[in-house]
């Protein structure tokens, strides 16, 4: 069986002179900056914080923040982790207003291990997302990835879908490595337990109201 | 290897980081345990299907009034000076 291969490559060298302008003043090299990784900054946000304005408005606070604050970036990593660092607080923070009610971390452990435990393993459709339209897949997938708590997806989103590596995740959300790897674990299983639903083997019921088997949910 | 040991090593399995003795534990585990074959293939999947789902794409007017107005905040406070670092 293939691995799953990481997806994020960038000319590191190119990366830091463009830093080291923007330090300097030079809004255009900032600009360049933000082209390179808008989209995963939004993406980031939107995961986090389930909500398309709180994003919009991370994007800004987060590219604004890292401009004023870049002196504070010494390049012992890369740009991206450091920038992803400042989303991802932000985006909590963002979170965290809008459900005063619940403490949003990414230090809680969320239920025990029994939570991940595969409990549905039929084998699913040799292609299960070709059986639904585009727009009933991304309901399928923002629903399933909607229902994990914020703290596995974040670090699946961060891992997974931008491709951090494990090392880079930790660094981002300041979890230790074990901890990025315990989370990861439990959100891969929890949405592949999800997923299975609608995936598995001549079983699909195309039912998109999605509620989640356990009360491990996030609402 | 039981199945919750397969379990445990199956992310450090899908990301290739992994001793060739562990992984060829874990591969003789998948040759007879169905279950964990399954779960091993399922999760490998779920992970494609959204690293290919482009959730949450960022229009491109959305992007580029987001970007505007990004730069022109960076040049209302630009040259700031080096700053101490707190």
């Amino acid at each position: 069986m293939n691995t799953i291969q990481a997806k994020v490559s960038e000319p590191v060298t190119e990366e830091l002179a463009l830093v080291q302008a923007a330090k300097g003043g030079d809004v255009g090299a900032f600009e360049q900056l933000v082209k390179r990784y808008d989209r995963n900054v939004f993406r980031i946000a939107q995961h986090i914080t389930q909500n398309r304005e709180d994003a919009e408005d991370v994007v800004q606070d987060a590219f604004l923040k890292a401009y004023g604050n870049l002196n504070q970036f010494q390049g012992q990593s890369k740009f991206y982790t450091w920038l992803v660092r400042i989303a991802v607080n932000e985006a909590l923070m963002k979170l965290r207003r809008r459900r005063p009610e619940r403490m949003v971390s990414l230090d809680e452990e969320v239920k025990t291990e029994e939570d991940s435990m595969p409990r549905e393993v039929a084998d699913w459709s040799p292609n299960p997302e070709q059986q639904y339209t585009q727009a009933e897949l991304r309901d399928i997938l923002t629903r399933t990835i909607q229902g994990l708590p914020a703290s596995f997806r974040t670090v699946f989103v961060l891992r997974d879908v931008e491709g951090l590596s494990t090392e880079e995740t930790a660094e981002a959300l300041e979890l230790s490595i074990p901890a990025v790897k315990s989370r990861l674990l439990r959100a891969r299983l929890q949405l592949r337990e999800r997923l299975s639903r609608y995936f598995q083997r001549g079983g699909e019921s195309g039912e998109i109201g999605l509620k989640p088997a356990s009360g491990d949910g996030n609402r | 290897m039981k199945c919750t040991e397969f379990l445990q090593e199956l992310t450090n399995y899908l990301d290739g980081v992994i001793d060739d003795r562990t992984k060829s534990e874990l591969e003789d585990h998948l040759a007879w345990c169905h279950n964990c074959y399954v779960v091993c293939d399922t999760t490998k999947k779920t992970i494609e299907i959204y690293r290919d789902s482009q959730l949450y794409e960022l229009p491109e007017d959305l992007r580029t009034r987001l970007r505007s107005a990004i730069v022109s905040k960076c040049q209302g406070k630009k040259k700031v000076g080096p700053e101490p670092v707190s």
